[in-house]
């Protein structure tokens, strides 16, 4: 596969680098959101939509900022798009569903400092995406993020089920969870070809 | 906020309070991904956790510093200018001294802008405490911070790569462990770090409580 194809970003951000569990962005609303499936997918959503602001924005800030020559402005104006991003999907989240608003409570506004947005931001930037291959990736990555997200959610519910030793609290046993995940998810890194 | 007059028994408690009994890591679970995603070795983990100290240092500072000129409205978006400001500073710094180091850490050296760990503790310390026992708290979560990452970082060096610090530990007829500088490795690794830091706190708290259940755990 062409690997500037729209198809393979995708892809890629999606299953091979997934943000979660190949490279450990999002960690906290990933351990802290997935204990039920009924809040793991507007969690998601919440993040899809989110990335795709973020990167929309953070596509023409850049052009900005490379143009005026301002470059070491780009972490703190990155960090400013983002959480007003968030101010906006929370608001609208709380407009239309109050009770899912109570639901994912202080995950919410901690969308701000989830590592996975700003590190997509980053990444697009880094790696010179265009404009649509920046759409393609941030796609990917939200929904690689929700993917994760809820595929946890899923074992989480499975597990409360099961007899866990005494001693690994509830964290420990999601984190050798996430790291069978992982494991599992390292199978697609064939698909790049 | 503390009195004065208990300043140096208070100090203590709160410098060590970040190293163990509030673990920003293993017990309180903040600052999770760059726990994870560079410590594949001992010395990028070591310089992640200086790093990220660095930055909670200046930040708690600062913000110590004007935590009654900030509005209570937007203080969460200063303290975030403040902190990215700190993190364009390390990233300058750590670019400039080492090459290799700042390639390997990559994006991650940026990401200590949203670490958790340096948000919370300026949310839930700093904006309510004097200077010096912020700093001195700092110091300890910091340093908590480091050791946490170390932890991690050095067993996975040593199954993985079969080295610590890159010296090699076994001889040449060791099979390293590759799974473990892979993602996977991290999640399991921390994992086991998080039980046996609760197996450890489990036990404590039965010999507190009273001599009769404290059997090995």
């Amino acid at each position: 596969m062409d690997h500037d194809s729209l198809m393979f970003i995708f892809l890629n951000a999606l299953l091979i680098n997934n943000l979660v569990l190949a490279l450990f962005l999002g960690l906290c609303p990933f351990v802290g959101v997935s204990s039920k499936i009924n809040t793991a997918w507007p969690m998601g959503l919440a993040v899809i939509v989110v990335m795709l602001v973020a990167s929309v924005c953070a596509y023409g800030i850049n052009i900005l900022l490379v143009h005026f020559e301002i470059e070491y402005l780009r972490l703190i104006s990155y960090i400013a798009v983002i959480a007003s991003a968030v101010q906006l999907v929370e608001m609208t989240i709380k407009k239309f569903s109050p009770t899912l608003f109570r639901l994912l409570g202080i995950y919410l506004p901690l969308i701000t400092t989830n590592c996975a947005i700003l590190g997509m931001a980053l990444f697009q930037t880094f790696d010179e995406y265009s404009f649509t291959q920046s759409l393609a990736y941030s796609l990917g990555a939200g929904g690689g993020f929700m993917l994760a997200l809820v595929l946890m959610a899923g074992l989480r519910e499975r597990l409360e089920l099961a007899n866990v030793p005494d001693v690994a609290t509830s964290a420990a046993i999601a984190f050798m969870l996430a790291g069978l995940l992982s494991l599992a998810f390292m199978g697609f890194a064939g698909l790049g070809g | 906020m503390p009195a004065p007059k208990h300043d140096a028994p208070v100090s203590l408690d709160t410098l060590k309070a970040g190293v163990w009994k509030e673990n920003p890591v293993f017990i309180m679970l903040l600052g999770l991904c760059p726990a994870l995603a560079v410590s594949n070795t001992a010395v990028n983990s070591l310089a992640m956790g200086l790093a990220s100290t660095f930055v909670l240092l200046g930040a708690s500072f600062l913000i110590s510093l004007f935590r009654n000129v900030i509005p209570k409205q937007v203080r969460i978006a200063s303290y975030i200018i403040i902190i990215a400001t700190f993190v364009t500073v390390v990233d300058y710094t750590i670019h400039a001294l080492s090459l290799e180091l700042y390639n390997a850490l990559g994006a991650f050296i940026q990401l200590i802008v949203v670490n958790c760990m340096i948000l919370g503790r300026c949310e839930a310390y700093a904006s309510k405490h004097r200077v010096s026992t912020t700093m001195v708290n700092a110091v300890g979560m910091g340093a908590g911070f480091t050791l946490a990452l170390f932890l991690v970082g050095s067993i996975r060096e040593i199954l993985g790569f079969g080295t610590f610090f890159g010296i090699p530990l076994f001889g040449p007829d060791f099979q390293v462990w590759a799974v473990f500088i892979l993602p996977p490795g991290g999640f399991i690794v921390l994992s086991l770090w998080l039980v046996l830091f609760a197996a450890i706190q489990r036990k404590r708290d039965r010999m507190a409580a009273g001599k009769e259940g404290a059997y090995g755990s």
